[in-house]
């Protein structure tokens, strides 16, 4: 039997058992909307986000909190240009995303019609691939092709540009079972004489640490991970991207390692005589002054992406391929091993981390209101954050238990990410408790949501963290600029209570220490949406921080 | 230092932008780029000439074989290349005695006169850099008005390292 274009995309969604699609219609996407309509009962939800870049952020919140394709549908020209920044966001993290934008008639395209945009040609950079479907027999293929490149290798966002014409042409529908895609073979075994060597060189090492990151999220690898660490008896380091990939509260975590970093993971890193590395990219905000990055360490490099290996820093030992196959091999090869030498100096960097140190205050401050929220949750929350000095304190305070269960804008850094993201890992995740973390800057760069969410009855919790600054650059203007003060004050900010409360929401204010806490009882026992407006103090700053362009080592705010 | 790079891509609309966009998105430089079909249905060849040292060639070919559509990508090393490249350019021509001059230069170089006028010679050569240079060189001082160039083609002179899709 014929199929039109949109029922074949609708059948291809359900084979690759897609749940949730969030976008919003417009003229040149129509068709498949109209084709949603039609089904009885669609195989999976559709959300109506109020924003295209919510959608996207939204799909990408999903995949990260499940692992699964996040999707979004949206329409052409605006439609698909406010997924730019939501595809960046994605690239730069390795999420996998499909996102279809709709497309004029391939007739008109070329020609500069209403609402007609290259977005194919927009989004090269940006994402991992993406196909413009001229003919509708093309589409099972393509479709199949997008969803096996979207997960598999390292994970990112493609994208299918659908003209109308094509969205209405009939064809019959074949969904490829097997995919010969010469130009796309991801390796995933390590090279084993590599892997032995890593092993040696791990053995021999005095003073090793290891950093992990978002590839060990991606690949599943935290139980391999795990093993490792108590068999050897090495620290381990999270890069940003790699929160949650380890045990917070294990002994031998050290925290976040960067230019935000906490000083335990800067200086043990600085320390080490050997360094290994899990699926992370060597960023600069890891690296600080890439030549006085650890000259004297030597590195075991282990990645899915063979380019990120010597890309940013030399590797001794570049092993490609699938972090948790490679891990298993490792681990064969080692032996159980404790460097008390090295644990001992360790211990004695972590003594002077502030992070470790308890807070005395009676301020509303965020890592009172973080330290609060691990006392509630105990780590078993999802914790999704925005992009600014939240963020920070919420990476270096904020108890995660599980994978996945810290999501936040890494390599982007995108305000307005969190709030959106949080209501995509929401309806991912429906039995955790979502919390959102987010400025009141960047709470507004998505406000809107607020009409999805509420909408669809999702029990988030939103902990507005409001100083009526853009926090992160009013920070660098006081430490770099002399305290000139442009254009960060956030004067005109809204009541955010009566915002939500208008949206039919729930909403508290918060002032004081004593009532944080019986306010987010409150609030969980509603099991509905709320936000708490939390007035924290409006100049607190996040420390220790590197300079631009300093080493690791150097921070600033340590005694 | 100059790179040869060969690349097997797929014959498909836009690969040319994804190649090109690469290499201006991480600020690789390229000297030259030439694209035809390959022995293969569906598969095109580029060769692309880029400045840098070891590290950049890496990256180059570590961020080329990232694109879907490229299929295999290889450095040709300068002791193994054969290089060609075709040029056609339209030289001054002032007088008789100046004609015979380029003319016998033609010669000299294995190229080829492809059309006369009064006032100018259209020539064709094809060769490596080193002979493509050496006439342009000894053709400037009679005046050149135009010069096309097909950019580097290139081939491993070893068949065992041939490039397949």
């Amino acid at each position: 039997m014929e199929l039109t274009g949109t029922e074949i995309i609708v059948e291809c969604l359900k084979l690759e058992k897609v749940r949730v699609i969030f976008g919003i219609p417009g003229a040149a996407i129509m068709p498949l909307y109209d084709t949603f309509g039609k089904y009885e009962e669609l195989p999976f939800k559709n959300v109506l986000s109020r924003h295209e870049q919510g959608a996207i952020h939204a799909a990408d919140g999903y995949a990260r909190a499940t692992g699964e394709v996040g999707v979004c549908v949206v329409t052409s020209g605006p439609g698909a240009t406010n997924l730019v920044t939501g595809l960046a966001n994605a690239h730069m993290d390795s999420v996998p995303l499909v996102a279809i934008t709709g497309q004029v008639p391939t007739a008109m395209v070329g020609n500069d019609a209403f609402q007609e945009v290259d977005i194919t040609g927009i989004t090269l950079p940006i994402t991992k691939h993406n196909y413009i479907a001229r003919k509708v027999e093309d589409l099972p293929l393509i479709m199949k092709e997008a969803f096996y490149i979207a997960r598999t290798g390292r994970p990112g966002p493609v994208l299918i540009d659908l003209p109308k014409d094509v969205q209405l042409s009939k064809s019959n529908f074949n969904y490829p079972e097997k995919l010969n895609k010469r130009g796309y073979n991801p390796s995933y075994k390590g090279n084993l004489k590599q892997i032995k060597s890593a092993a040696i060189k791990i053995m021999n090492a005095r003073k090793p640490i290891i950093i992990a990151g978002g590839g060990v999220i991606n690949s599943k690898s935290s139980m391999e991970l795990l093993k490792i660490v108590d068999k050897t008896n090495i620290p381990v380091v999270n890069t940003f991207m790699g929160l949650s990939s380890f045990p917070k509260n294990h002994p031998l975590f050290l925290g976040m390692l960067g230019m935000y970093g906490q000083y335990a993971a800067n200086q043990s890193v600085s320390n080490a005589d050997l360094i290994i590395a899990l699926g992370t990219r060597f960023d600069d905000r890891i690296t600080g002054n890439l030549n006085q990055f650890c000259r004297l360490t030597e590195i075991i490099h282990i990645d899915i992406d063979p380019a990120e290996i010597g890309k940013n820093i030399f590797a001794k030992i570049p092993i490609v391929g699938d972090l948790k196959y490679i891990l298993q091999q490792l681990n064969n090869y080692l032996e159980e091993k404790k460097e008390d030498a090295w644990l001992t100096e360790i211990n004695n960097i972590v003594e002077k981390d502030p992070s470790r140190k308890i807070e005395n205050g009676s301020l509303l401050s965020s890592r009172f209101i973080l330290e609060s929220l691990n006392n509630f949750f105990a780590g078993e929350a999802i914790i999704v954050t925005d992009v600014g000095q939240h963020q920070m304190w919420a990476a270096h305070y904020a108890q995660v238990n599980f994978p996945r269960h810290f999501i936040s804008s890494g390599g982007l850094g995108a305000m307005g990410f969190g709030f959106p993201a949080a209501i995509g890992a929401k309806i991912g995740c429906p039995e955790k408790q979502v919390i959102c973390i987010a400025g009141d800057g960047g709470f507004q760069m998505n406000i809107q949501e607020l009409a999805t969410a509420i909408h669809n009855r999702l029990p988030i919790i939103v902990l507005l963290m409001n100083n009526g600054y853009l926090g992160m650059v009013r920070q660098l203007q006081e430490l770099f600029c002399d305290k000139r003060y442009v254009s960060t004050l956030l004067a005109g900010n809204p009541d955010f209570v009566k915002v939500v409360e208008s949206y039919g929401g729930i909403g508290y204010r918060v002032d004081k220490r004593e009532e944080f806490m019986p306010i987010l009882q409150e609030a969980h026992c509603k099991n509905e949406f709320v936000l708490i407006d939390c007035h924290i103090p409006q100049e607190e700053n996040i420390f220790p921080l590197v300079k631009p362009d300093a080493s690791i080592n150097q921070m600033i705010g340590v005694d | 230092m100059k790179h040869t790079v060969a690349i097997l891509v797929e014959d498909l609309p836009g690969v040319m932008a994804r190649v090109a966009s690469l290499f201006t998105r991480r600020g690789f430089n390229i000297d030259s780029i030439a694209v035809g079909h390959s022995e293969t249905p569906g598969v095109s060849r580029m060769t692309i000439i880029v400045n840098g040292d070891e590290q950049v060639l890496e990256q180059i070919m570590k961020q080329l074989n990232k694109l879907i559509d490229v299929i295999r990508v290889r450095d040709i090393p300068s002791d193994s290349i054969i290089e060609r490249e075709l040029v056609l350019v339209r030289v001054h021509v002032e007088s008789l005695t100046v004609r015979s001059e380029i003319i016998q230069l033609v010669e000299i170089f294995k190229a080829k006169v492809v059309y006369v006028e009064r006032n100018a010679l259209t020539i064709e050569m094809s060769g490596d850099e080193e002979k493509i240079n050496g006439l342009l060189n000894l053709l400037k001082p009679f005046g050149i008005r135009e010069i096309v160039r097909t950019g580097m083609i290139a081939i491993n002179k070893n068949s065992k390292n041939g490039l397949k899709p």
